[in-house]
């Protein structure tokens, strides 16, 4: 590592332990005034942790922090703020029910004796939102009640207001669109322009290569590799360096669906009056159908409605010739639907319970005699499929808020495969997966495909439904404006027609 | 099935003996959790045979404490699975009250003298079940917030109970009623052994059942165990009516122990069934309850009045240890919890 001048942060021995757990083992690295640092690993690595410990959220245990040469103690969040650190989570950390410029401004009001300069907040949130690109949201509306994407959107604006040194961002770009990444990497390039340096962490190669200077690879939470120039190191030593493996296909390979195979799932001019309207769908037994389209485009209340989740306006969804009753989630659970949502945690799991009663919540009448859950059973069917789906750590009664995100959705995967269900529904099933666990998942569900289950994927990673699909639908603003087979069809051409009509 | 999928070494913190460490922290803190309990409780006994001796040892105060303990327990088994289900009921005092005043009208009564004393049981019961099927339905399908549709259910219900009872106290007046409430199986009174399978029955459903383990999702996160498939808006109603039948029944030991109905009973039951199951480590945000913790936690509140009113010492000095308890209660909690890293 070549060092032209002191670093503006630098860090070495990180080691920080959780009760049971080293989350962090022996971290180094450093950042320069005006780069863009990747961060790098698999969930689980120890990002999260190191980015608690940079923003004074946690404590190191052993290791040293230096600040501008200087060695430094980060005691708390506001500490680390004073030296100019700043921190976007992943989970956002906004409050709902204070508006925007409250929140943007929140421990670090702007004030005069002890009262709130709420104009002056106002206009310079209207400012920061500009600069991201977002005119359209208002600084006086509740925070709760803008979509997360806009919730993003303010928490960056939050991390601008700081005026820091150093920004570090968890997965800005998880619930962005195309355009709002591209605003954003406007953003960091001006703010290193500046002298700003920026801890950049994303699971997307390509963003890497596009924004990145400098990565460094965590595994296990150690440093496996640091300094890596973000333009030239190929993808595959990278992925080879933060799973020790070597990765040789991302897409599992597939089988042309049967033509004659029965159609599970038929869907007839669904509409919900409000978000999209018109959508047909048809899904055969084997097949995976891909929904591409932007966040807030209507795909994912489309995949809710068809779900019973959402309440239709009008259109029917048919399970092998049975009509459903429109908006009864109990109706399509019954016919063999499953749903793995797009909010993981807050839709999909119960976080403080054990692996196998998230996996067995849906079909707990099958363990019961007389109202009589038999829970030996219970674990044993759960183990059973934890292994067949290699989660990790192993054991069904451990608690599922502790797993990575890969493996807390392979326990939501799971509780599908245990009912047997005909059709799985899947909202962005690789959100904050890593790319190990990402191909494992894909593997899954084209083996549940080729054991007869109709399948619908929603996601915003074009390549994701290109290479999983059979059939693509793209979804522009609440339509499908293309629907046909995924071999017939590329990236830029989807990317075209997600992006038609919109934000013009 | 996916045998032939690679193997990733996906998310391995670090092996630190896993399984042991899942299992000693389940182990301390269920142990840990009733340990406290236990040893509060211990500690109210020594207090008790200290300052008050032979009054308080002798056999008889005991029954008296698990009698009065026995009302409450009752109302208290029904509140946990309602906060485990994310819930909260302030009507229950009110539902008690109310129940018992119907069940000892002089209608009611009447026809229990002329048929079968149960049929004032089945009156109690059937009330309470009423009320907190109103209180469900209203919580969820009316969407009212569940602190503000039973803050409304406690002013109505106890109103109703005055305008039935006029406000005067009914004497109950029907023979076999009294006789199989105050007898003993085996030298234990019957609303104790009452009590005694309705928690028993209360920690089989909340923990062996099909609808017990739905409560826990329902409480733990409602969105998830609605996509999951699960009825939650008809599972809340179930709660309450669960809960509203206990009240009712919580009525009938109470008309039992007192030979009256009025419109006065069960007052602030509301706070001592909360208080206990809280303290009994139950999270009032759901998702997470003890059967056997609340009955501690009723324990250990009725030996707490037992030993004042021993001591002659006033109600309201009652009441600040009670507070005071809660508190230290919930501390220790936290401190536990934390330690076993959950």
């Amino acid at each position: 590592m070549t060092v032209t001048s002191t670093p503006l942060l630098s860090v070495s021995g990180l080691v920080k332990r959780f009760p049971g757990v080293m989350a962090l083992q022996g971290v180094d690295f450093e950042v320069r005034a005006g780069e863009v640092h990747c961060l790098l690993g698999q969930n689980g690595a120890g990002k999260s942790t190191l980015i608690k410990v940079l923003s004074g959220a946690h404590r190191p245990d052993e290791g040293e922090i230096r600040w501008q040469g200087e060695i430094a103690e980060f005691g708390s969040p506001t500490a680390a703020m004073r030296s100019g650190v700043a921190a976007m989570y992943q989970e956002l950390d906004l409050v709902a029910g204070l508006s925007v410029a409250d929140n943007v401004f929140l421990g670090h009001e702007l004030s005069t004796m002890g009262f709130t300069r709420r104009a002056e907040a106002r206009r310079r949130t209207r400012a920061l939102l500009d600069r991201l690109g977002h005119p359209d949201i208002p600084p006086d509306r509740d925070v709760g009640r803008l979509s997360v994407a806009h919730q993003q959107v303010v928490s960056m604006a939050r991390a601008l207001s700081l005026d820091s040194k150093l920004l570090i961002m968890d997965e800005p770009s998880a619930v962005l669109d195309p355009d709002e990444v591209r605003i954003l990497f406007g953003v960091i390039r001006e703010l290193t322009a500046h002298g700003v340096a920026v801890v950049y962490i994303s699971h997307r190669m390509a963003e890497i290569r596009e924004i990145g200077d400098r990565v460094t690879v965590l595994k296990d939470g150690r440093t496996v590799a640091t300094g890596l120039s973000a333009r030239e190191v190929r993808t595959s030593e990278l992925i080879g360096l933060m799973t020790g493996r070597v990765l040789e296909n991302v897409f599992p390979h597939r089988e042309p669906v049967d033509p004659a195979a029965p159609e599970v799932l038929v869907v007839r001019g669904l509409a919900d009056g409000d978000r999209f309207s018109g959508v047909d769908l048809t899904v055969r037994a084997g097949e995976v159908v891909g929904l591409a389209g932007l966040v807030g485009s209507g795909r994912s209340e489309i995949l809710e409605t068809i779900y019973g989740a959402r309440k239709p306006a009008e259109g029917t969804v048919e399970v092998e010739g049975r009509k459903l009753r429109p908006g009864s989630v109990g109706a399509a659970v019954r016919a063999g639907m499953g749903l793995c949502p797009e909010e993981r945690k807050s839709q999909g799991l119960l976080l403080d319970q054990a692996v196998y009663r998230n996996i067995t919540v849906s079909s707990l009448p099958s363990f019961a005699r007389f109202g009589f859950l038999d829970d030996r059973t219970e674990r044993a069917r759960s183990s059973l499929l934890t292994e067949a789906l290699d989660v990790r750590p192993p054991g069904v009664d451990r608690v599922v808020r502790g797993l990575s995100g890969g493996n807390q959705q392979k326990v939501v995967l799971a509780r599908w495969l245990l009912r047997e269900c005909r059709v799985l529904l899947l909202d962005e099933p690789t959100r904050g997966v890593d790319v190990g666990a990402r191909s494992e998942i894909y593997e899954l569900i084209r083996d549940l495909a080729a054991r007869g289950v109709a399948v619908v994927v929603v996601s915003s990673d074009v390549e994701e439904v290109l290479g999983l699909a059979d059939r693509v639908l793209v979804v522009c603003e609440g339509r499908v404006v293309h629907e046909g087979p995924s071999g017939e069809i590329d990236e830029s051409r989807v990317l075209d027609l997600v992006m038609e009509g919109h934000a013009a | 099935m996916s045998e032939d999928t690679a193997v990733t070494p996906t998310n391995r913190p670090v092996p630190v003996k896993e399984s042991q460490s899942t299992v000693s922290a389940l182990l301390s803190s269920a142990a840990g959790r009733n340990t406290g309990l236990v040893v509060a409780l211990v500690l109210l006994c020594l207090a008790g045979v200290v300052t008050a001796g032979d009054r308080f040892a002798d056999v008889d105060n005991v029954l008296t404490i698990l009698r009065l303990a026995a009302v409450i327990g009752v109302v208290s088994v029904g509140m946990t699975f309602v906060i485990t289900g994310g819930g909260i009921d302030l009507s229950v005092g009110a539902i008690v009250a109310l129940s018992s005043v119907w069940a000892t009208t002089l209608a009611t009564q009447g026809l229990a003298n002329s048929t079968h004393w149960i049929v004032m049981v089945f009156t109690a019961l059937a009330v309470g079940g009423a009320c907190g099927l109103v209180n469900g339905v209203l919580i969820a399908y009316g969407r009212v917030v569940a602190f503000i549709a039973t803050l409304a259910s406690l002013a109505a219900a106890r109103g109703l109970a005055e305008i039935i009872s006029n406000r005067k106290t009914q004497i109950v007046n029907v023979p076999g009623f009294a006789a199989f409430f105050d007898a003993s199986v085996l030298g234990v009174p019957v609303l104790v052994v009452i009590f005694a399978v309705v928690a028993a029955a209360g920690w089989v459903l909340l923990n062996r059942t099909t609808f017990g383990r739905r409560t826990f999702a329902v409480g733990g996160n409602p969105e998830a165990a609605r996509l999951a498939g699960i009825d939650v808006r008809r599972h809340t109603v179930l709660l309450y009516t669960l809960l509203g039948l206990c009240c009712g029944l919580a009525a009938v030991m109470l008309i039992a122990r007192t030979t009256t109905g009025s419109a006065t009973h069960g007052g602030l039951y509301e706070l001592d069934a909360i208080a206990a199951v809280v303290i009994g480590g139950t999270l009032l945000s759901g998702g997470r309850g003890t059967i056997a913790g609340t009955v501690f936690g009723v324990l250990i509140f009725t030996t707490l009045s037992n030993v004042f009113t021993l001591n002659n010492l006033s109600i309201s000095a009652q009441a600040v240890a009670k507070g005071a308890i809660i508190v230290v209660a919930v501390l220790l909690q936290q401190r536990l919890a934390r330690r076993s890293g959950v």
